[in-house]
């Protein structure tokens, strides 16, 4: 009942979401209306960030309390996280074609968005490829810890090396001095999208729950 | 040495293990009869913590196995299907491989005293690859002779032992129990067995149908016990 | 030397000892090496200019080809007559395993590499002996990275279905710092220039080496463990 409200929470507040983007939000000087997409994008990598952040918080609780649980908020909020993460690719894929002219660009953040995808989607097939349940959370739980350790290696590494081989031809999407309508757009479409999460989150780890209990009982 | 109470496993929905609770006092050995498929492996692996019961409750030699396994491990040591051997390494590095993992003294002399013990000093030095897989199983008793556990795990100890072998294992086994050790022997035929037990246990379907004293019944007793419990058995 | 030390030495001589008289996983990997040799040679091109402006990226790349091969080796002999259970009973510090693995598949990558590195010097003609010690830092930072990883998730896959596949899926993703970190400090070190040059992708190296040697020897005995 309460997971039902919080879906209409969230529905209500991507409304408010949209409505802000397109009618508080003013036109961005230099890009134009494109950059509205921007209340998709940022949202959803920091939805996607809190996704793993939760993997690594349930993979440490699976380990330390052997706890069904536990595994069962890791292997949704990596579901979520890869989701959002390829909201994220997608939405900044768009974005870049009429800003840089191409669908792709080795920018940093972007590339280190593609590697955290394709690391949790590896997540995701050991998950499927291993059938004792028990197991399963605890190689799934070393694969989400070593993962989230890795996150701020790889950014800084990425970063780096783009530093190296195109020393400031790109410029980050996002204009540097956020003015404060965008940054209140951008607040509400967060909100927003973080609802949205935790109520899928919710379902899903209802669903992992019933799962278990057919398995098991 | 071990006080098992209600212990039940299933593997996907299936009990394997269905409410099994029995004790064995330091000093004693109980054999496990069963046929094929009574659960005997599975519950000698709960008992060496191996597999996690379900549900249950298991202390072993003073300690909650299911919450310590690490301080049940130090006190056990397990002859298992598998003989632990590596097939690259000679009887005598395996002996020593495993002596050093298990925190034992390795000195050389003492390891050809233990291959001695299982007749194996004439190939110490061969690899393991050529070897039958009964001499492999002696390298495994070997091995559990060097330790210093309090509590023996056996699955099937007597398969590939020739007549001589059977009886070293005996001997052993009534040694390692006037020591105060403890024994579980778990097996599908008498052989051997009888003579070192104190207790008899027969597991069907996953249930304890009998746990008697081993004095209480004559060997034709137990063979028509046996059959009579066991028959038509799940599996 | 303790008890952790003497296990962790034991499982390391074992594996070493196992992989001497075997030979299965050098020889092999010595072959693929050359292979790959030929591969990059036929796939670039006979311009040496442009396979010297990729060499450091061909090298790592070989590398990590063989690191996929060969650092589940160590696993495959714990499958026969059940090692790894006997393994998950020894009392003690499970971390220890790890330890002697994770030695052993450096041992076995370090070799691999140098002859990898002295093929890639005469076929390529790049002249190694000024940059060898430079070279060899760089060498040692990534191996280490690549082995932590690799061996504690080859420990997993080793009983996973379908491992082959798995391995990778799971490994490279995970590998992409060290991986343009090494690259990146040996374009450096071939082209001449001093070590210091490198320092801050060296740094990066060992930072991320400490934090999967620890990540390693913490989780070791959740793979281990029945």
């Amino acid at each position: 009942m309460r997971t039902r409200a919080l879906g209409w929470l969230a529905g209500l507040a991507l409304l408010a979401g949209l409505a802000v983007a397109f009618g508080y939000a003013p036109r961005e000087a230099a890009q134009g209306n494109v950059q509205r997409i921007m209340y998709l994008h940022v949202p959803s990598i920091l939805t996607a960030y809190l996704a793993f952040g939760l993997v690594l918080l349930g993979s440490i609780g699976y380990l330390a309390t052997r706890g069904k649980a536990w595994d069962r908020l890791a292997a949704s909020a990596a579901e979520l996280g890869v989701l959002f993460t390829g909201v994220t690719i997608v939405t900044g894929s768009i974005w870049g074609k009429p800003t840089w002219g191409t669908w792709w660009t080795w920018d940093a953040r972007l590339t280190s968005t593609a590697v955290l995808f394709l690391v949790y989607t590896g997540y995701l097939l050991l998950r499927g490829m291993v059938d004792e349940p028990e197991r399963r959370g605890r190689y799934a739980a070393v694969v989400g810890i070593v993962g989230a350790a890795n996150i701020p290696i790889v950014h800084f590494s990425v970063k780096w090396w783009r530093a190296l081989h195109q020393p400031s031809t790109i410029l980050g999407p996002e204009p540097s001095p956020i003015a404060a309508p965008i940054a209140t757009a951008l607040l509400v479409n967060w909100v927003a999208f973080t609802l949205l999460f935790v109520y899928f989150l919710a379902r899903r780890i209802e669903i992992a729950r019933l799962d278990d209990g057919a398995v098991d009982a | 040495m071990i006080t098992a109470a209600g212990l039940r496993k299933s593997f996907a929905r299936t009990p394997v293990i269905d409410g099994v609770s029995l004790e064995v006092p330091a000093g004693t050995c109980l054999v496990l009869l069963g046929p094929n498929g009574a659960g005997k492996t599975t519950l000698l692996r709960i008992l060496a913590t191996l597999v996690r019961p379900s549900s249950g409750s298991l202390t072993v030699a003073g300690v909650d196995a299911l919450r310590s396994p690490e301080a049940v491990r130090e006190a056990i040591a397990m002859v298992a299907h598998g003989s632990y051997v590596y097939e690259d390494l000679s009887a005598l590095e395996n002996l020593r491989f495993w002596a050093t993992m298990g925190g034992h003294d390795a000195s050389e002399g003492r390891l050809l005293a233990a291959l001695s013990q299982v007749e194996l000093e004439a190939v110490a030095h061969e690899r393991a690859r050529t070897f039958s897989s009964g001499m492999k199983r002696r390298i495994g008793l070997a091995r559990v002779a060097l330790g210093r556990a309090r509590l023996l795990l056996l699955d099937e100890p007597f398969t590939g032992l020739d007549r001589q072998g059977r009886k070293w294992l005996s001997e052993f086994l009534l040694a390692f129990k006037g020591g105060g050790g403890a024994v579980v022997l778990a097996t599908h035929s008498f052989e051997g067995a009888l003579g070192v037990a104190d207790r008899i246990a027969i597991l069907a379907g996953g249930r304890l149908v009998l746990d008697q004293p081993a004095a209480d019944l004559s060997r034709d007793d137990l063979r028509r016990l046996y059959d009579d419990l066991t028959e038509g058995s799940p599996r | 030397m303790t008890a952790y030390g003497r296990r962790a030495w034991i499982v390391l001589w074992k594996d070493l000892l196992t992989e001497r008289r075997s030979k299965e996983s050098l020889n092999a990997l010595f072959f693929f090496s050359l292979l790959l040799l030929f591969l990059f040679q036929f796939a670039l091109g006979p311009d040496r200019e442009r396979l010297q402006a990729a060499l450091p990226g061909l090298l790592w790349l070989g590398f990590v080809l063989a690191g996929l091969l060969g650092l589940g080796r160590v696993f495959i002999a714990e499958r026969d007559n059940d090692c790894w259970e006997g393994l998950l009973l020894t009392p003690g510090d499970k971390s220890a395993i790890y330890l002697g693995k994770l030695l052993a598949n450096f041992v076995l990558m370090t070799v691999v590499e140098v002859v990898l590195v002295g093929l890639f010097g005469v076929f390529y003609n790049v002249d190694l002996w000024g940059v060898l010690g430079p070279l060899a830092v760089v060498l040692f930072l990534g191996t280490v990275g690549l082995s932590a990883v690799g061996t504690l998730f080859a420990a997993m896959t080793a009983q996973v279905r379908a491992r082959e596949l798995l391995f990778p899926v799971l490994l490279l993703p995970v590998q992409v710092p060290v991986l343009l970190a090494t690259v990146s400090a040996t374009q450096i070190v071939l082209g001449g220039q001093p070590l210091a040059e490198a320092a801050s992708w060296l740094k990066l190296l060992a930072g991320a080496d400490v934090v999967y040697l620890v990540i390693g020897l913490l989780t070791f005995e959740f793979i281990l463990d029945a």
